[in-house]
């Protein structure tokens, strides 16, 4: 038995995009424990509520997190509509859809390449991140903004996309797919690449279900769940959806899951910019939450489900708004997965759950 | 013209971003944007980078960390503060775990003002911190490379450990660089738009 080191791995860490910090507990080159650190990006936003009104407060959930940015607003106005039984118009419902999707293109992307930059592919993540400038030029077209958008609001969408801009869209992403096809070639494929993933980072269904993981970590060990099967918004207008899943449970799946996501998301928006009715976009509240109100929902974000909970106290003001974030749920996993793996895997697992340090410190 | 400014490295810290600012850094670095023709290069080591672009505000937990960056960094350096929060605090000023901009830990020479900002404005700081190395590296030069005057860790602060040992957090040199952020964070609130109040 070798002696035991501690290794201290981060907040600043070239493969780190976020601060974390993780003591790993190393014998010679194996890590017997991974110790987390949080609490760097801890800002305080949930209490914020209590100084922002409802509606302004929109604005502060997106800047939770700057990648998932769209999903965490429209997570927000889902419980606040609840809170007051706000019915959304149909439009609003799809665009919001829309958005969220493509926002999950833009997420997988970007973590596609922060992967093929961990394991020294730096082409590929050149590739990935021109590819997902595409997203982002929809982004700017459609709301002005490139990652906060400020499209969504409580009782709908701020701004319509015109139906030439949405068949915009339709050809954008034709055009993407074809590149995209090639890069999956490589990251499904390509043996060096495999090489570095298969069998890195292994979590088995049971280990899966027993830490209550979420998203494509889940669905990469097995675990067919997905919120987006049970229909929430425009969801439920498509035709058919089936989770994308993988049985490999290791870095590999892991990236199969989300690449394959990507095409899958593509899909979705298509199908409904050739279903999306003509309504109206957006409704005004009227009033305010009541007091001893309390709404839940849940969201399917690009990193997995989320849970929102909003409590209001009769004035604009919300009492309490909770999120757990997919994030938060993972790290039981990932520590579980650095148990045992090589030091030099450690970015790589670090990486593969794709973490989302501000969601979860908030 | 040195040859620092032909080929400057950077290195970039997320101190309590959303992530909105550190993409848009990492832009910047990819296809569309790609600083690395004008030599820019990304670096993860404190000691080899010139110029250090901050994003997100300051809060208790990672104020030493900042600071500890900084002073591994060699001389003459640059610190770039990215994004409406880390000019000033921005969205989260009033959130209870932030205490300011990046001003209020290290020495700032350039702002970047945006939520979130937008690459173009990123390129822009940074040609303007060329300049600004440039007279770095000049007075540096000119002094037989010792630091012309002790390095003042921020506008105010006598002693970075002041803060890092948490004793006296809160004196009064660390209030007033905080008004001074929020003086500048008045100005800075009308390009962010009447949101936040
Ligand atoms: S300036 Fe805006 S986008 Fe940038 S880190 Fe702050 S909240 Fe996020």
């Amino acid at each position: 038995m070798g002696k035991r080191t501690v290794i201290p791995f981060g907040p600043q860490h070239p493969v780190l995009p976020e601060p974390v910090h993780l003591d790993l507990v190393v014998e010679d080159e194996k890590v017997v424990e991974a110790i987390p650190q949080i609490g760097f990006v801890h800002r305080g936003l949930e209490k914020l509520v209590e100084k922002r009104d409802f509606q302004v407060y929109v604005s502060i959930t997106e800047r939770i997190c700057g990648i998932c940015s769209f999903g965490h607003s429209l997570g927000y106005s889902q419980t606040v509509e609840a809170l007051m039984g706000i019915e959304v118009p149909r439009r609003a419902e799809f665009l919001r859809v829309i958005w969220h999707e493509l926002s999950r293109v833009h997420s997988h992307l970007l973590w596609l390449g922060l992967l093929a930059d961990a394991f020294g592919f730096e082409n590929l993540f050149m590739q990935c991140w021109r590819l997902r400038e595409r997203i982002l030029d929809i982004f700017e077209k459609t709301t002005g903004g490139r990652v906060i958008l400020s499209a969504c609001c409580v009782g709908g969408v701020y701004q319509d996309i015109s139906d030439e801009d949405l068949r915009g869209i339709i050809l954008v992403l034709d055009g993407m797919k074809s590149e995209y096809n090639e890069l999956l070639k490589v990251f499904l494929g390509d043996r060096s690449v495999k090489s570095r993933l298969c069998d890195v980072g292994y979590l088995s269904k049971q280990q899966a279900t027993e830490l209550c993981v979420v998203g494509p970590f889940a669905r990469a060990s097995g675990i067919t769940e997905d919120i987006r099967n049970y229909g929430y918004g425009a969801y439920g207008a498509l035709a058919a959806f089936e989770p994308v899943v993988s049985e490999a449970g290791d870095g590999y799946g892991r990236s199969e899951v989300r690449a394959l996501e990507v095409l899958q998301s593509m899909d979705i928006v298509k199908e409904l910019v050739e279903k999306i009715p003509d309504t109206p976009v957006n409704v005004a509240p009227k009033g305010s939450p009541a007091a001893g109100s309390f709404a839940v929902s849940r969201l399917e974000q690009p990193r997995g489900e989320c849970f929102y909970y909003a409590k209001g106290n009769g004035t604009k003001f919300l009492d309490r708004f909770r999120i757990r974030t997919p994030t938060s749920q993972n790290i039981g996993g990932m520590t579980t997965t650095l148990q045992g793996c090589d030091l030099q895997d450690v970015p790589l697992n670090v990486l593969t759950i794709d973490p989302c340090i501000s969601c979860t410190e908030r | 013209m040195s040859s620092t400014i032909k080929s400057p490295w950077l290195i970039h810290y997320d101190a309590s971003s959303c992530n909105g600012c550190d993409i848009e850094v990492l832009a910047c670095l990819t296809p569309l944007y790609d600083v690395e023709r004008f030599g820019i290069i990304n670096t993860g080591n404190p000691k080899h980078a010139d110029i250090f672009l901050v994003t997100g505000s300051v809060n208790e937990r990672n104020i030493g960390v900042l600071q500890q960056i900084y002073s591994q960094m060699l001389e003459p350096k640059v610190v770039i503060a990215c994004g409406i929060c880390a000019c000033s605090g921005g969205v989260f000023r009033d959130c209870y775990n932030n205490l300011g901009g990046v001003d209020v830990a290290i020495p700032v020479d350039i702002y970047a003002p945006g939520c979130a900002v937008r690459p173009q404005a990123i390129i822009d700081a940074v040609v303007a911190g060329l300049g600004v190395l440039e007279e770095k590296r000049a007075a540096f030069a000119a002094t037989g490379g010792k630091l012309a005057e002790k390095p003042v860790l921020a506008s105010g602060l006598s002693s970075a450990n002041k803060i890092v040992d948490g004793v006296s957090v809160r004196d009064a040199a660390f209030t007033k660089a905080r008004e001074a952020s929020k003086a500048l964070a008045s100005v800075t609130d009308r390009q962010e738009g009447a949101n936040n109040d």
